[in-house]
């Protein structure tokens, strides 16, 4: 390999962790001031002066002075590995997306199994932490992870397998370039059950069941503290960002946009990512939790059959045109 | 030696070394946890050897889903932390005798009916979605189709048998 190809290698990883570290906390501000908003408060106005832009940069320094507490009953290995095994993948993903044409940190022919399949991974971290926490609380929000992992497992896959279907290919990449405007009415149903699951897959609300913080404290995360608890946040929201990174990608067209070359790639897959990030803060100011029986209905009785039903139409329509 | 050989070997080895200690740790859960390992570098393995897709769904089938399902079982039954003493089983022997046979059999098959068989590992297209897809379903859709009706049977044979209402009556009557 030549030095330029060397170091378009290392530029390209460099990108990918500068925005698996920025984005992540944009979006949580986002969330701090839009949820204020919504609920008719300001947030934080105070640090760093502006609006309080710098509120999660304190945040991360207070985290990073408290201490580590690990329970004296805790399986301390399981206990300290189970943060990275939660936060990492993410990372793993965010450089299989593509931002622009031919701008990809590493393209993947087989793209999207690759993003799932990391992403599956990273639900591990949490029913390590909920079980080697020696909590109770801890044990019975891994258990409702690992539970509700299963059942949005399967519409979240088979949602991607429709779009995979429609573009004749598995390549991320692949997918933008096959995209065409008209896709937003036919893959709709796959595009709504492949955000909700992904929702689910995270925990967030309303599918927060797992976390519950008013009936099982924090689940899994309830004995940790410092620095890795704030490593399970940043995988909180790094998982929002790969989330609607991949939705855009997949349903929204990615890095083309209505108007504009291709050099503006980047910044309409920005937007569009930010616009999604957007929805999954609304949809947790404005909806209840679920309860764990409603969860396994919706799963199994609504998204299941809507994305076999969008398969059947994907394939139908594929048929017809070709 | 090849890159890709040099990676193979300590990948195979920790596929080896962590399949050894989910048999042989008397953590329980730990096991589960050591079987994410071996089969997190088995795909490795997969990937080494031009099969992308393969290694991809090993990852999302069975690390994502199996795992998963063995790690909520085990917690909705009991996952002490620390050391079981219990866990081992006077089927010790037998246990070996079968996995040795199993073994035995499969490498043989394995290495009987593919002994001349070859992939050039540089033409990274072998493994593709697109061949292994083509070969599923031009020559090989009897098997897969077959192997699909095993499946949908051992789903209804488990819903019937975890059904208490539509399964079997219980014989002796003393129960529930």
């Amino acid at each position: 390999m030549t030095v330029a190809g060397v170091l378009d290698v290392v530029l390209r990883l460099v990108l990918v962790v500068g925005a698996f570290l920025l984005l992540p906390l944009l979006v949580g501000q986002l969330e701090h001031k839009a949820m204020a908003h919504m609920q008719s408060r300001v947030g934080p106005m105070y640090a760093g002066g502006f609006h309080g832009w710098a509120q999660l940069v304190a945040d991360g320094v207070k985290f990073v002075q408290k201490e580590h507490v690990v329970p004296t009953a805790a399986d301390r290995t399981v206990f300290s590995l189970a943060p990275a095994v939660a936060l990492l993948p993410y990372l793993l993903v965010l450089a299989a997306v593509p931002v622009g044409p031919g701008l990809v940190a590493v393209d993947l022919p087989a793209g999207l199994f690759f993003a799932l399949a990391v992403l599956s991974v990273s639900v591990l971290g949490s029913i390590m932490a909920g079980w080697s926490s020696a909590n109770k609380y801890a044990l019975l929000g891994g258990m409702r992870t690992a539970a509700q992992l299963l059942a949005y497992e399967l519409p979240l896959v088979l949602a991607g397998s429709s779009v995979v279907m429609a573009a004749g290919t598995l390549s991320l990449s692949g997918i933008v370039l096959a995209w065409r405007p008209w896709w937003l009415v036919w893959q709709a149903a796959a595009a709504v059950v492949f955000f909700v699951s992904g929702l689910a897959e995270l925990a967030r609300p309303p599918f927060d069941m797992p976390l519950a913080d008013s009936e099982i404290v924090l689940g899994p995360l309830t004995e940790y503290t410092g620095l890795r608890f704030a490593l399970f946040m940043l995988a909180e929201y790094a998982g929002i960002v790969v989330l609607c990174a991949l939705t855009a990608v997949l349903f929204l067209g990615g890095w083309r946009g209505p108007f504009g070359d291709a050099s503006l790639g980047p910044i309409w897959l920005l937007a569009k990512i930010f616009l999604l990030a957007f929805v999954v803060i609304w949809v947790r100011v404005s909806t209840p939790r679920l309860r764990s029986d409603q969860l396994q209905r919706l799963a199994w009785l609504v998204l299941v059959p809507m994305s076999l039903g969008q398969l059947a139409l994907t394939g139908v329509v594929k048929v017809v045109t070709s | 030696m090849t890159g890709a050989e040099l990676v193979f070997v300590p990948l195979g080895a920790v596929a080896l070394g962590s399949s050894v200690l989910v048999v042989t740790t008397d953590q329980l859960v730990r096991a589960a946890l050591w079987l994410v390992v071996a089969l997190g570098a088995l795909a490795g393995c997969f990937l080494l050897l031009a099969a992308e897709l393969v290694a991809w769904v090993q990852v999302l089938i069975y690390v994502g889903a199996v795992v998963v399902l063995l790690l909520f079982g085990i917690m909705l039954t009991r996952a002490p932390i620390g050391r079981s003493v219990d866990l081992d089983s006077g089927n010790r022997v037998a246990a070996l005798v079968v996995a040795l046979g199993t073994a035995g059999t499969l490498v043989t098959v394995v290495v009987g009916g593919f002994r001349t068989a070859s992939i050039d590992l540089g033409d990274g297209s072998a493994g593709s979605a697109g061949t292994v897809g083509a070969g599923l379903f031009r020559y090989w859709v009897l098997p897969f189709e077959l192997l699909s009706v095993l499946l949908l049977a051992a789903l209804v044979g488990a819903i019937v048998l975890s059904r208490r209402d539509i399964g079997p009556r219980a014989r002796d009557g003393g129960e529930d």
